[in-house]
């Protein structure tokens, strides 16, 4: 365990600041966080922008993983809330790219994984809650509040569901950030943990290396998975929102 | 520690979402507060945020999204105009190919007219020439039966003058002296009955 203090899993989500800058009692500071946030919106423009560049009629491999990405988000979208979502496109495809990207990044050894901080999935969670309470109100009026009123239901049964309505929807922000909060955090302990394995085994001599064999196989293995986890997080995280503001567009079930 | 609340999380990595609470409340507690959930760092991070991804949203909003479906848009404009070309050339193409076969099939109608043309033709030819020749054997036969018949006639009279001669000779012989002329004539003619 001693040698385990020197891989400290926990260590890479630590914030640090690199500007220091305090407005009004609040440490806004420019973090090893906010360097990351920098990195992840100039990687994705960047690559978004270049790649489209060419205005090609026939696509490259980059500019077609520009169209992918535009296409998938876009039938996601429409297929999720309708064509009347597609208002919605521009936060949904800037929500998707910008998780991905920021998942993407983190897998980087020693790089800050943006999303790994509950703070930063919550206040995405609340973007997309506000846009869809913000919006529903302004377009039904007190009417969106049949959200919480399914049809169909007797009399008696009625105060319960609402209740249970309501607190679906109140813990909706809670799940959504905590659900990529959570796996993006739980992978990179987990990866760190075995890779802290393979240096702490290879110290021990010959049948140490040996034995380091098997936590390498597994890192390997577990980054492949979080690649994975990666893209499906940012996935499941726009999936939601087009379901969220489906709702918002129809809220009468 | 740290490492046992990494460890906890590393042997059931399923439960993660359970764990991570469950192994940032004793740290938080006896040592510095777990990263993810240091409320000091929240301003920096939701000012940050909202910064950041405000201008990536603007940016992706104004000008990414635009030029992308721009792209996308004048691809399928293209593919739609280049599939109308072809299913214009189809159409001519299918044109052509219905005039070449209305064209065979006049070609074929017109053949078989003038063929049959033809055999009519030669079928009234042959028709008019045997008539022609039935007509000319009609008349030689004709003429040749009148000549007969005159050749006949004349023999019938010729007969008939022989056989006064001889009557008249064979009187004279038998009876001697001149039988008169009108009265043989008519024995012989009724003779000759």
């Amino acid at each position: 365990m001693a040698a385990a203090d020197k891989v400290d899993p926990i260590h890479q989500f630590q914030i640090h600041p690199i500007i220091p800058l305090h407005i009004g009692g609040y440490d806004v500071s420019f973090t090893n966080s906010s360097l990351f946030m920098v990195v992840t919106i100039v990687l994705a423009s960047g690559f978004l922008y270049m790649s489209t560049a060419g205005r090609a009629l026939i696509p490259g491999r980059l500019q077609s993983i520009s169209e992918m990405a535009y296409e998938f988000v876009g039938n996601m979208l429409r297929d999720a809330a309708g064509k009347q979502g597609m208002q919605f496109f521009p936060l949904v495809f800037s929500l998707f790219m910008f998780v991905l990207v920021a998942n993407l990044i983190g897998l980087f050894p020693y790089f800050f994984t943006v999303t790994s901080h509950i703070i930063v999935t919550f206040t995405l969670a609340i973007l997309v809650i506000g846009t869809v309470v913000v919006y529903g109100f302004a377009k039904h009026g007190l009417g969106f509040l049949k959200l919480f009123v399914p049809h169909g239901v007797p009399g008696l049964l009625l105060p319960l569901v609402v209740a249970i309505e309501v607190i679906s929807f109140v813990s909706r922000p809670v799940s959504l950030s905590v659900r990529l909060f959570a796996n993006m955090l739980a992978g990179h302990i987990t990866l760190k943990v075995f890779s802290g394995f393979v240096v702490s085994l290879s110290a021990l001599g010959a049948v140490g290396i040996a034995g380091s064999v098997l936590p390498l196989a597994m890192a390997v293995a577990l980054t492949a998975l979080e690649l994975l986890v990666a893209f499906l997080q940012a996935y499941v995280f726009a999936v939601l929102t087009c379901m969220y503001l489906n709702d918002a567009l129809h809220p009468s079930h | 520690m740290f490492v046992t609340s990494a460890y906890a999380q590393e042997t059931a990595p399923a439960a993660a979402e359970g764990d991570t609470h469950a192994g940032t409340a004793v740290p938080a507690a006896e040592h510095e507060a777990f990263p993810p959930f240091d409320a000091k760092t929240f301003p920096s991070q939701i000012l940050w945020l909202v910064i950041t991804f405000g201008l990536f949203y603007l940016f992706l909003k104004r000008v990414v999204m635009p030029r992308l479906g721009a792209i996308i848009d004048v691809r399928n404009d293209r593919i739609t105009q280049d599939l109308d070309h072809a299913a214009r050339l189809k159409g001519e193409a299918d044109a052509a190919v219905a005039a070449y076969e209305q064209e065979l099939a006049e070609a074929k109608a017109n053949a078989s007219k003038i063929g049959q043309q033809a055999s009519d033709a030669a079928k009234a030819d042959a028709e008019s020439t045997r008539k022609k020749l039935e007509a000319e054997l009609e008349k030689k036969l004709g003429e040749a039966e009148a000549s007969i018949a005159s050749i006949k006639a004349k023999a019938m009279k010729e007969v008939g003058t022989i056989a006064e001669d001889t009557t008249s000779a064979i009187v004279e012989a038998l009876v001697g002296g001149k039988a008169d002329k009108s009265e043989i004539a008519a024995a012989v003619k009724s003779a000759s009955r």
